[in-house]
């Protein structure tokens, strides 16, 4: 069926009475989301969504009085590490970090922090989670997937809402999309994310969409040919990209010749993976 | 952001780590001051954000403040790797008796800062790592904690420091963490720390830092000393604007929501026998005066045959889009032809929006590149 998130997620939301917070809230509690309340320092006791929201002024208060079992952050950078060690200190075990443009030092403080405390972060610079059907935490749209058996992981945002528009054009539809973001340092990696959908028992197929930088994809295949049983198919982005340039992600930048999409897509294809070129062909790889 | 060699040292000396006494010059005749002030032997060092400078002859060595002179002169008038030498530092000649590398960067993998040390300083440490990677010495530090003395140590010892001078040794690696940390680098590096055969102290000849752009909001300061002759115009404009903007050499245009998509949008226009002339990422939440404003940098490269917009809605609404494609097509007339794809969150409103203005438009990513490649008068 899923992984993360489903039907039962009881979600918060940090900056919900921001533009993009309160935009988002509307579509993900219109997808049927179980929104439980939102989190604005100040703001607490006023009401979002035509009062269907209730707003508090600390994440410890929303749980108190929600049972919140997961918070979306759609905070500015500076204040997001705050957020996230906010959330992670009110015991929410499942943290979303929408937000782009976090300090990579501030997000190693972060994610050790996280480690100690056995908290999973998704993001941040990620478009969040979706299982069609069921439950939509962050930006994802929801009318571009179906609910299917492909679960799908990937580095970026829309270049993942590209594959699941194309895959559901096929009538192939998503167990859950996991949008890791595109961060040197982020919350939950390939394998993590992986792992789960080996485990999964409505995860048949496997989609995971790469970009330059870093070595994750690499751990993935060797992941992939060690551990998985499930078909998978791949995507590498930036097969153009010049080295030494940051690609709009902090984490997508050619360092030291390392972290060229050759190297990735030969390691895919070494651990058995057929890697697509282009992302409308995972969908067809998929059939 | 890299800082410069003058800039970082500056910044090290705040924090107690030595350097040489110099300063930076502009002209000749200002590093012959520099050089009467300093005295004797100076070494003359181009100011560019690029390594290879010795290599290039961006570095020499001075007998004297006539010499000093006749040289910052002819580096002055150089170019390394294509950019123009506008700065030298001009400073005191020391006496080289040991080149240490000492450095701290961000180990994204183990999502910790690392400090790497070898005892042999003085060259490129890639090529190091490459050739003898056992002359490295890599301690990785807990970020919530920050270097440890007994970490310190351990790394004077593995690069087989003389003892007399781990103490010496210490304050150094601690404040250069001091650094790292307080300024929100992603790379401190002294290549090389020398021993100084003078009088058998540690000094920091040269000095590299690149600043995290993400942090620059608490750095005010640091934000202020970035050198905009060090890169392209567009790419300091697209800054301003929020933007993500990296020119290339094709004929295509692209302008795209989100950097996986734009990434991928330049790989499918190659794919398909077209070039593309750049990476922008409008980025999420983009209003229709980001747009304007991607549009009138990506048509400053006169090399644009076609532009391709590949617009999927997430957080970036279609019609938001499609009002600023409009109001920058009004602005900059452009001649080129446009080829628009949008999908996702409010297209309908989008499409219908940009139907009347005469753009051709794609529905699949594929469809996409195949009109730009056609557009841009591209023949397989």
């Amino acid at each position: 069926m899923s992984i993360l998130i489903d039907k039962n997620t009881k979600l918060i939301v940090q900056g919900i009475t921001g533009n993009e917070g309160l935009f988002h809230t509307a579509q993900m509690f219109a997808y049927g989301t179980n929104v439980v309340g939102g989190v604005t320092p100040g703001k607490g006791g006023e009401w979002a969504l035509d009062g269907k929201i209730p707003v508090f002024d600390s994440v410890k208060m929303a749980v108190d009085a929600t049972g919140a079992n997961c918070s979306v952050i759609f905070v500015p950078a500076r204040f997001a590490p705050d957020a996230m060690f906010e959330a992670a200190d009110a015991g929410i075990p499942l943290i979303v970090c929408i937000t782009e443009g976090v300090a990579v030092q501030d997000m190693m403080r972060v994610r050790n922090y996280l480690d100690q405390k056995k908290v999973r972060l998704i993001g941040p610079n990620c478009p969040g989670m979706l299982t069609p059907g069921q439950s939509k935490v962050g930006i994802i749209p929801g009318n571009i997937a179906i609910p299917g058996n492909v679960g799908v992981v990937s580095r970026s945002g829309t270049l993942t809402y590209e594959v699941l528009y194309a895959m559901m054009n096929l009538g192939l539809g998503a167990s859950t999309c996991v949008g890791i973001g595109g961060d040197p340092v982020n919350g939950t990696n390939f394998i993590d994310v992986l792992d789960m959908f080996e485990h999964d028992p409505h995860t048949e197929k496997v989609v995971l969409i790469g970009e330059i930088g870093g070595t994750d994809e690499e751990k993935a295949a060797e992941f992939a040919a060690k551990k998985m049983t499930k078909p998978m198919v791949a995507f590498i982005a930036g097969q153009t990209a010049p080295p030494g340039k940051r690609m709009g992600h902090a984490g997508a930048i050619i360092e030291g010749g390392a972290g060229t999409a050759a190297d990735k897509v030969l390691a895919l294809e070494h651990a058995g993976v057929k890697v697509a070129k282009h992302p409308e062909e995972i969908a067809t790889l998929l059939k | 952001m890299k800082l410069h060699e003058y800039q970082s040292k500056y910044i090290f000396s705040k924090y107690g780590i030595p350097i040489p006494k110099g300063r930076v010059a502009a002209t000749a005749d200002e590093a012959k001051r520099i050089a009467e002030e300093l005295g004797g032997r100076v070494v003359i060092k181009s100011q560019v954000l690029v390594g290879g400078r010795g290599k290039a002859g961006g570095i020499k060595v001075a007998k004297d403040a006539n010499d000093a002179e006749q040289l910052a002169a002819q580096i002055l008038s150089m170019h390394i790797k294509d950019l123009p030498v506008r700065k030298v530092l001009v400073d005191e000649a020391a006496n080289i008796q040991t080149e240490i590398y000492l450095g701290i960067t961000n180990d994204r993998a183990a999502r910790k800062p690392v400090m790497m040390a070898s005892s042999a300083g003085g060259v490129d440490i890639e090529e190091v790592a490459h050739t003898t990677p056992e002359k490295i010495i890599k301690v990785h530090i807990d970020p919530l904690l920050g270097l440890r003395d007994y970490q310190a140590r351990d790394i004077a010892a593995g690069i087989d420091l003389p003892r007399e001078l781990w103490r010496e040794f210490n304050t150094i690696a601690l404040n250069l963490w001091r650094v790292y940390a307080e300024n929100d680098a992603t790379l401190v590096e002294i290549n090389p720390l020398i021993i100084n055969g003078d009088n058998n102290k540690l000094m920091a000849l040269d000095g590299k830092m690149i600043i995290d752009d993400n942090a620059l909001f608490r750095h005010v300061n640091l934000a202020e000393m970035r050198d905009l002759d060090e890169e392209a115009p567009a790419e300091t404009e697209a800054r301003r604007h929020g933007l993500s903007y990296i020119k290339l050499d094709g004929t295509i245009g692209c302008m795209v929501n989100g950097a996986g998509l734009a990434m991928t949008t330049m790989d499918i226009v190659k794919l398909f026998g077209g070039e593309p002339a750049n990476f922008l990422d409008v980025g999420g939440g983009a209003g229709a005066e980001k747009v304007a404003a991607a549009m009138k940098i990506i048509l400053t490269d006169k090399n644009v045959k076609a532009v391709l917009f590949n617009i999927f809605g997430g957080i970036t609404r279609c019609d938001e889009v499609a009002r600023g494609i409009l109001a920058a097509m009004d602005e900059v007339k452009p001649n080129v032809p446009m080829v628009v794809r949008l999908v996702g969150t409010n297209a309908e409103e989008g499409r219908r929006l940009l139907a009347d203005a005469n753009m051709i438009t794609a529905e699949t990513l594929v469809d996409a590149a195949q009109k730009s490649v056609k557009a841009a008068g591209i023949k397989k």
